[in-house]
């Protein structure tokens, strides 16, 4: 499954770069995020919990992050377990692009993500929807809380 | 049609005699039965669809509460059981033989498809064995899933064993001919279809209580089985090296099979290994999510046709290429079904002079694929009929005129086929007409036009079918690569007051037997159908037997059962000789009397069995005291149903949706015994047949996730799918067997889908559309609608 964004922040890249790296801002921006705390430069580790469809559960994983081309953009890979209600990997690739002129700047991310047992068998027609609506709730809030705090 | 002999008689419609218990709820199913200090099994399955194990990781699950034992396929392979085989193979174009790879029973090394069993947890409770499931920690290297079986030669190599993923690579009929006559034909009809993957779902999940007696070191099984014979023959023989006599087989009442229910799966024989090794009765049962990816599923193939005409359209040849899905392991019938039970099948009920067939099974990271109601044959009737509607339109005539030219005439039986079988016996114009006239074909278009002004297109289909069922004789089964026998048992025990408890090794599972086997033995005996028990489904009790499949149970198991009435008839008759004091020649049975031909003196059938266990008067130097006999029938040849079936369908445009509307089957089942349970058997096939063709699909994705795992996604025939189906019979009794029947379990399933989706192209060829896929979806047929007038818009 595969999903494309982008959004446009009227913030500088080094400003953007520096809210990607900041799990504490990153885990503010994730509502559904119970942990997330970094082990190692390269490597967090996180627990959300999740509803798709008629499950609901507590994933648990690893996120690495890898193509580390500050202030440019980077590759998440994750993957976690969700019990008995099966497993979920994937990985996103985040882009930043600046415009001089107008002093913004246009976040991309292409995400592309698997699942397997329950969630697969059962929750298949929603995960696509899911994902999508996770993934709009996820920048959508990270853009807000970047603006706020500009606004501040 | 049958003369009904006697109020419950053969030919008389006597209501089910196992249905007071069915219908109450009462029915005492594996899942039922429990034994005292019974433990639940729970099998951990692999999530992925093709990985090797880096290592299992069982610790935290061993402590767990409740858990009794945790095994995996190290366990497995040290105490060196076996694992389920495959009961037929084929010989391969190059020479070589079908590739069989092993099938552990838990996954040794690597898993192969999401569903694979990886370990089994025992525990006190099945929440216990669950949850303890969720601490064992399995590491997997994934590789590639191969899914997309027509491409699965070039998928990563599967097993070892099996190059290029292809379990086989099969052919049959005559190449350079048929080759030949596609050169000179007239016209060669092209096309290609797919035969979409169903789910068996039978109403009771599949199920295992095992129980170990260290007394006398023996095992009892209670299992979901379609033949609990072969289930203790390939347990005990192939898998634990125990002699048979030590292991007990019972299929009670069991809640529907359709095929899924025939074959040795994992979890029974690992219930019966951890019986022992616990040392406690050991329960599994499946709940539907695990029915959904364990069960052995149906179908699944692609098939290219060509059917050559000659100039007055008459079929001259015909050519099939075929491949097929068999999942990650080969089932225990994988493999004759697309083969032996599919390329038979092709010449239908036409005059075809050349035929040529090729078949390749494949290796995907799907689960197994089987026998499913109809197994191969709904296949092979589905391109056939598909391919004739299309080539009666392409000539411009008539499907039911184009048919009935190529039909095979009625005075050319037995007919020899061009794909090894020989017909017996038929006469297919007859259910041809009778089945136009049921639905009253002629008057279609009217109908058509009707529909036409509200907005609805109308359309109707048929699909004229063959069936081969009761596999036989054992010989040529064995000359065609099959590994077992195709005879059925019988025993039949006279009680000394005349009531009679027939053993049969056939076993129902909805069929209705208990009744229809009874009144065989009933009108044979001239006694109430009250007064016969029939007993199935235990090693223990019945005579080895082959069990149900293939529309088998009447034309072998019922024969066998006449058979075995018939030799009680002689011994009784020499009985009543001696008690009459007439010669044995001068002995008529008539209405359940002896009589001495010509003369009142008369004994009834009550009295013969009382002498014959209480043989105070009694020639027991010439005749053996008892009433009871065996018989085990080989039939001679398969036996061949046929008939037409005609669907008549109306789509909405605005939405897609087909609705059935009409459907006239006519069927030749030779003699029917029970004509209610016939027709009810004709009901569910044709409810199957409308599934799979416009509701069913298995689906797996690109990763071999199955997302079609539950009722939300997996859409099953409801009441308000079907319409009140018009059910006719002809008759051509058989020839081969003594009551002259063939058989009716599978021809529904077979007949219907072809027939319904000639009848959806119909509805839309006013609008140019020549071809659509099953299943034929709401979606599917809107978008075609949607297609075809933007394009007539261009």
């Amino acid at each position: 499954m595969e999903i494309k964004d982008s959004y446009e922040l009227p913030l500088s890249k080094e400003r953007v770069w520096a809210a990607l790296n900041d799990e504490q801002f990153l885990k503010k921006s994730i509502p559904w995020c119970e942990k997330l705390e970094r082990c190692s430069e390269t490597e967090l580790a996180a627990e959300v919990k999740l509803k798709i469809g008629p499950m609901s559960t507590r994933f648990t994983g690893n996120i690495t992050l890898s193509d580390i081309d500050p202030p440019n953009g980077y590759t998440l890979t994750g993957s976690g377990k969700g019990g008995i209600a099966g497993a979920a990997s994937g990985s996103a690739k985040v882009k930043l692009i600046e415009d001089k002129d107008t002093l913004s700047t246009t976040l991309s991310y292409e995400v592309s993500a698997q699942v397997k047992g329950k969630i697969a068998q059962l929750g298949s027609r929603l995960i696509q929807s899911t994902a999508k609506k996770l993934s709009k709730n996820f920048f959508g809030s990270f853009v807000k809380q970047l603006e706020d705090m500009d606004k501040s | 049609m049958n003369e009904v002999t006697k109020i419950d008689g053969i030919g008389s419609s006597v209501r089910r005699t196992e249905d007071k218990k069915f219908l109450t709820g009462k029915g005492r199913y594996t899942d039922d039965i429990n034994r005292p200090g019974q433990v639940q099994a729970y099998f951990l399955r692999s999530d992925v669809a093709h990985a090797e194990i880096k290592s299992i990781d069982t610790k935290a699950a061993q402590s767990a509460p409740g858990v009794v034992g945790v095994f995996t396929g190290s366990d497995i392979a040290a105490d060196k059981v076996g694992g389920p085989i495959c009961g037929w193979v084929v010989p391969c174009r190059d020479g070589s033989s079908t590739k069989e790879p092993p099938h552990p029973l838990l996954a040794q090394g690597k898993v192969r498809f999401v569903g694979d069993a990886v370990a089994v947890v025992v525990a006190e409770t099945m929440e216990q064995a669950k949850s303890a499931a969720e601490l064992i920690d399995v590491d997997y290297n994934e590789l590639t899933p191969v899914v997309d079986f027509v491409n699965a030669d070039k998928g990563a190599q599967i097993h070892e064993e099996v190059p290029n993923n292809c379990y086989f690579d099969w052919e049959l009929g005559d190449e350079s001919a048929t080759n030949k006559a596609i050169k000179s034909a007239a016209k060669v009809v092209k096309l290609s279809v797919r035969n979409n993957r169903l789910v068996p779902n039978a109403m009771e999940p599949r199920s295992a209580l095992a129980e170990y007696d260290s007394l006398d070191e023996s095992y009892t099984l209670h299992t979901t089985s379609q033949n609990p014979h072969l289930t203790r023959l390939v347990l005990a023989a192939f898998m634990f090296a125990i002699p048979e006599s030590k292991l007990r087989v019972i299929a009670p009442d069991v809640g529907g099979g359709f095929g899924s229910k025939i074959y040795v799966y994992i979890e029974e024989a690992v219930c019966v290994w951890a019986s022992k090794k616990i040392g406690r009765p050991v329960k599994w049962t499946a709940d539907r999510t695990q029915a959904f990816l364990t069960d052995c599923h149906g179908r699944d193939h692609a098939n290219d046709v060509q059917l050559a005409l000659d100039d007055n359209n008459k079929i001259i040849g015909l050519r099939v290429d075929t491949v097929c899905n068999l999942g990650a392991y080969l089932s225990a019938f994988s493999v004759v079904v697309p083969t032996i039970l599919h390329g038979t099948l092709l010449s239908g009920q036409y005059d075809i002079p050349a035929i040529y067939t090729n078949v390749k099974g494949m290796a995907t990271n799907t689960v197994n694929v089987d026998a499913y109601r109809g197994a191969g044959r709904p296949e092979a009737t589905y391109l056939l009929e598909r391919t004739m509607e299309t080539a009666a339109r392409e000539v411009g005539m008539d499907p039911a005129e184009f048919r009935r030219i190529n039909f095979i005439p009625k005075d050319a039986f037995p007919y020899q086929t061009q794909v090894a079988l020989q017909y017996d016996i038929g006469d297919y114009e007859p259910h041809l007409d009778k089945a136009m006239e049921m639905i009253d074909y002629s008057n279609f278009e009217k109908r058509r036009a009707e529909a036409a002004k509200r907005g609805m297109y109308r359309g109707i289909g048929m699909s004229s079918y063959i069936e081969a069922c009761g596999l036989a004789p054992s010989a040529v089964v064995g000359a065609l690569g099959g590994r077992v026998g195709q005879w059925e048992s019988a025993s039949v025990r006279v009680n000394p007051t005349g009531t009679i408890s027939v053993f049969t090794g056939s076993h129902s599972h909805g069929q209705g037997h208990a009744t229809t086997f009874a009144q065989i033995v009933a009108d044979k005996l001239g006694i109430p159908i009250e007064n016969v028990e029939v007993i199935h489904g235990d090693t223990d009790k019945t005579p080895f037997g082959m069990g149900s499949y293939g529309s088998r149970s009447l034309a072998s198991g019922g024969s066998a059962i006449s058979k075995a009435v018939d030799k009680i008839i002689n011994k009784s008759k020499k009985i009543a000789a001696h008690l009459l004091e007439a010669s044995e020649d001068d002995i008529d049975f008539k209405d359940g009397k002896f009589v001495v031909g010509g003369t009142d003196k008369e004994k009834a059938f009550g009295e013969i069995a009382l002498a014959a266990y209480v043989p105070h008067n009694y020639p027991l130097e010439t005749l053996e005291p008892g009433l009871e006999e065996n018989a085990f029938y080989d039939p001679t040849n398969f036996v061949f149903p046929s008939g037409t079936h005609i669907a008549e369908v109306e789509i909405d445009p605005a939405t897609g949706v087909v609705e059935v509307v009409d459907w006239a089957a006519c069927d030749d089942f030779g003699n029917l015994v029970n004509p209610m349970i016939v027709e009810g058997q004709v009901h569910g096939g044709i409810a199957q047949g409308i599934g799979q063709a416009l509701l069913e699909d298995a689906h797996y994705d690109e990763n071999g996730q199955l997302l079609t795992a539950s009722y939300m996604d997996y859409c099953m025939p409801r009441a308000d799918d079907l319409p009140s189906f018009k059910v006719g019979y002809t008759n051509t009794p058989c020839t081969h067997n003594d009551l002259g029947v063939k058989g009716c379990g599978e021809a529904g399933a077979i007949a219907s889908p072809p027939a319904l989706i000639n009848a959806v192209i119909d509805a839309l060829s006013p609008l140019g559309v020549t071809d659509m896929s099953m299943p034929a979806t709401p979606q599917k047929v809107w978008k075609a609608i949607q297609e075809s007038q933007s394009v007539a818009a261009e």
